[in-house]
């Protein structure tokens, strides 16, 4: 008898300590305790410049409605596994709400059904859940954004000629959005513009830049260049330079980033889409507070783009979004 | 096997440059070398018919470019696969001299030459810690180095703060890679880089003693050791030595870019062990060289700017790629079949 109610206890501590080690690892909240509701925010990413001022907009918004978050993402935007893991270490710590930018919407479905059992308010944020459960969706609506990009090309190269395009990928939502923004822009409203080709360079600037030489390489009467990140852009503008060709074609891009914004202001690139990774941030907590209270909100909250180039990246309201 | 066993195994299949190397076993090694740069020849001809774009001077400059970086990268490597062992850290730990150029140039407001020594000297650190790790504490090449992949990765990003690091304060960075020293031919300085290191590799491996060692530890690490060689240190050597070819990677890629991306690499060092691979250097060990080595790693990248002149779908050029490493592998099977 003795010995059993020793197993019992040890088992306890045991599981007391796990159940600790669990908290102290996931995320980087101070432990919680202090009576404020809890947001816990699983997003795609947190390295990239994009995520951090979507964090930074998470923050201010938490500190104007008084609640506590997280914010953590999975090291790699492809990483689904590590992301679905942070998705259960977010679940266990019974969040007031969760918030979420999935990488996979399908491989979430099973959690997000345990959220909605235990009666956790979700809101899909960046881009959008294949889910009844989401309480709202707040993202860019990248197709009207990559269309905003095409207009401000086909203006700039006299609405006709080629245009090639070096996206990021060709399976997320975000890559095909924007990609076919701009595709579907030029066929409805410029028939003069051919796009000639379309490459994918994973957003990285060194496959990005080769991947843009060869493009400028087999097309001599290329017009325009869109890049549908920053690293996209950032290849183009790579590739631009290093061949010389400086003027010779518009370069228009997406996201910002201090080489995007360089570039810009020297002339290189004619100008870029920005998205509103604050907004997307901010408008992400103030839904889930409105969620956890049981208000009424929205089914999807675009959180808008802006056009910005030499003339106006220096006003307010386009500057706070250019991250750098 | 047995020690006894295992002397006599190296005496009889005379593999690696070791002195019993006979007339027929160097006849196929050319082979295998004039197969790769027939191969080459055929995707260079192949692309010429297929777009008059393809053989241009400022193409094919920016062909040679291309290889850079995954050329310097697979290098270094292919000692590491010749000694029988395998480096996955080469494509972050790229990324993290990158970085270590950009704390010694931009943070530290340090002289250009010292960043870039600098960041050479951090992928030899990261190549002695690898190698001490493999020969010391003898864990498998496989997982030390996978260890350390994630290591750098995750160092490259603490360090840098997760943003890039630029190089706007020092001027003359972005032209080591992307100037010109010889004046009147539009040949960048990168891809003069990446042939003398290219040389520097070549007479390492045939001239020096680290070159005969890591032939002789990647064809019978057990017989290296019975005839007295130290086989631990000379291990450690080799690693360190190539890590020296990552950080010249780094610093070149830095350069180009002008700017330290801390979330750039993962995935090159596939691409480098593949250059090394279809160059016919065995993955088994003992067997490879460094022209194989320079002509793998422009077959890559012949392969993918030909494909992407061609404006064949991203999907299908990784399809191609994979196929030729398929075929080279297969042809370094066949070879090995006959040597034994």
């Amino acid at each position: 008898m003795r010995r059993k109610i020793m197993a019992a206890a040890g088992a306890a501590a045991l599981a007391l300590s796990l159940s600790a080690c669990g908290g102290g690892s996931t995320g980087n909240e101070s432990g919680g305790g202090d009576g404020k509701p809890y947001v816990a925010i699983v997003s795609k990413g947190f390295q990239h410049q994009f995520w951090q001022a979507v964090k930074d907009g998470a923050e201010k918004a938490a500190k104007d409605y008084n609640v506590r978050i997280t914010f953590q993402g999975p090291d790699t935007e492809s990483n689904v596994a590590q992301q679905i893991e942070m998705l259960t270490s977010a679940l266990n710590k019974n969040p007031d709400a969760l918030a979420l930018a999935a990488l996979d919407s399908k491989a979430a479905a099973p959690l997000l059904e345990t959220a909605k059992s235990k009666d956790i308010p979700v809101v899909a944020f960046d881009s959008g859940v294949d889910s009844e459960i989401p309480v709202s969706t707040v993202a860019t609506d990248n197709k009207a954004a990559a269309a905003e990009a095409a207009k401000h090309m086909a203006k700039r190269i006299g609405g006709e000629g080629q245009v090639a395009i070096v996206a990021h990928d060709q399976t997320s939502k975000s890559g095909k959005h924007r990609r076919d923004g701009f595709v579907n822009w030029m066929k409805k409203n410029a028939p003069g513009i051919e796009i000639v080709d379309i490459q994918y360079g994973g957003g990285d600037q060194l496959k990005s830049t080769d991947l843009a030489k060869a493009m400028i390489q087999a097309n001599p009467k290329l017009d325009g260049l869109y890049g549908t990140n920053e690293g996209s852009a950032i290849g183009i503008v790579n590739a631009v330079q290093e061949l010389g060709m400086k003027g010779d074609v518009t370069v228009v891009g997406f996201d910002s980033g201090k080489a995007q914004l360089k570039a810009i202001r020297s002339g290189l690139m004619a100008g870029a889409v920005t998205q509103n990774p604050i907004g997307i941030g901010y408008k992400t907590v103030e839904t889930a507070v409105k969620a956890m209270k049981g208000k009424d909100v929205k089914q999807t909250i675009d959180t808008g783009y802006y056009w910005y180039d030499k003339e106006n990246m220096d006003k307010p309201k386009i500057a706070e979004n250019l991250y750098k | 096997m047995s020690t006894v066993q295992a002397a006599k195994s190296e005496s009889r299949t005379h593999t690696g440059d070791t002195a019993g190397r006979t007339l027929s076993g160097r006849l196929r090694s050319s082979l295998q070398q004039f197969l790769a740069f027939a191969s080459l020849i055929a995707l260079v001809i192949f692309f010429s018919i297929a777009s008059g774009k393809f053989m241009t001077l400022s193409n094919i400059s920016g062909i040679l470019l291309a290889t850079s970086v995954i050329g310097i990268l697979a290098l270094g490597t292919t000692f590491v696969i010749i000694s029988g062992g395998i480096d996955l850290s080469i494509g972050t730990g790229m990324t993290l001299c990158s970085v270590m150029t950009g704390v010694f140039l931009t943070y530290l407001g340090l002289p250009l030459i010292v960043g870039v020594i600098g960041g050479i000297l951090t992928g030899a650190v990261m190549g002695l810690v690898n190698g001490t790790l493999i020969a010391a504490l003898k864990i498998p090449p496989f997982i030390a180095t996978l260890a350390m992949m994630m290591i750098a990765e995750g160092l490259a990003l603490v360090i840098s703060g997760t943003s890039p690091i630029y190089f706007g304060s020092t001027p003359g960075f972005t032209n080591l890679a992307l100037g010109s020293v010889i004046p009147g031919l539009s040949i960048p300085n990168a891809v003069l880089i990446i042939f003398i290191a290219a040389v520097l590799a070549g007479v390492t491996m045939s001239k020096t003693i680290i070159g005969r060692y890591t032939f002789s530890i990647g064809s019978n690490e057990d017989a290296t050791a019975l005839s007295g060689v130290n086989v631990k240190k000379w291990k450690v050597l080799i690693y360190t030595f190539a890590g020296a070819f990552t950080g010249l990677a780094g610093v070149v890629m830095a350069s180009r870019l002008s700017s330290a991306q801390p979330g750039l690499g993962m995935g090159y060092e596939l691409e480098a062990i593949a250059a090394v691979i279809i160059g016919g250097t065995s993955l088994q060990g003992g067997k490879g060289s460094i022209i194989g080595t320079v002509i793998g790693a422009l077959i890559m990248s012949v392969l993918t700017n030909g494909l992407r002149i061609m404006s064949i779908p991203q999907e299908w050029q990784n399809v191609a790629v994979g196929a030729v490493i398929l075929l080279a592998v297969y042809l370094d099977m066949l070879r090995r079949k006959e040597t034994s």
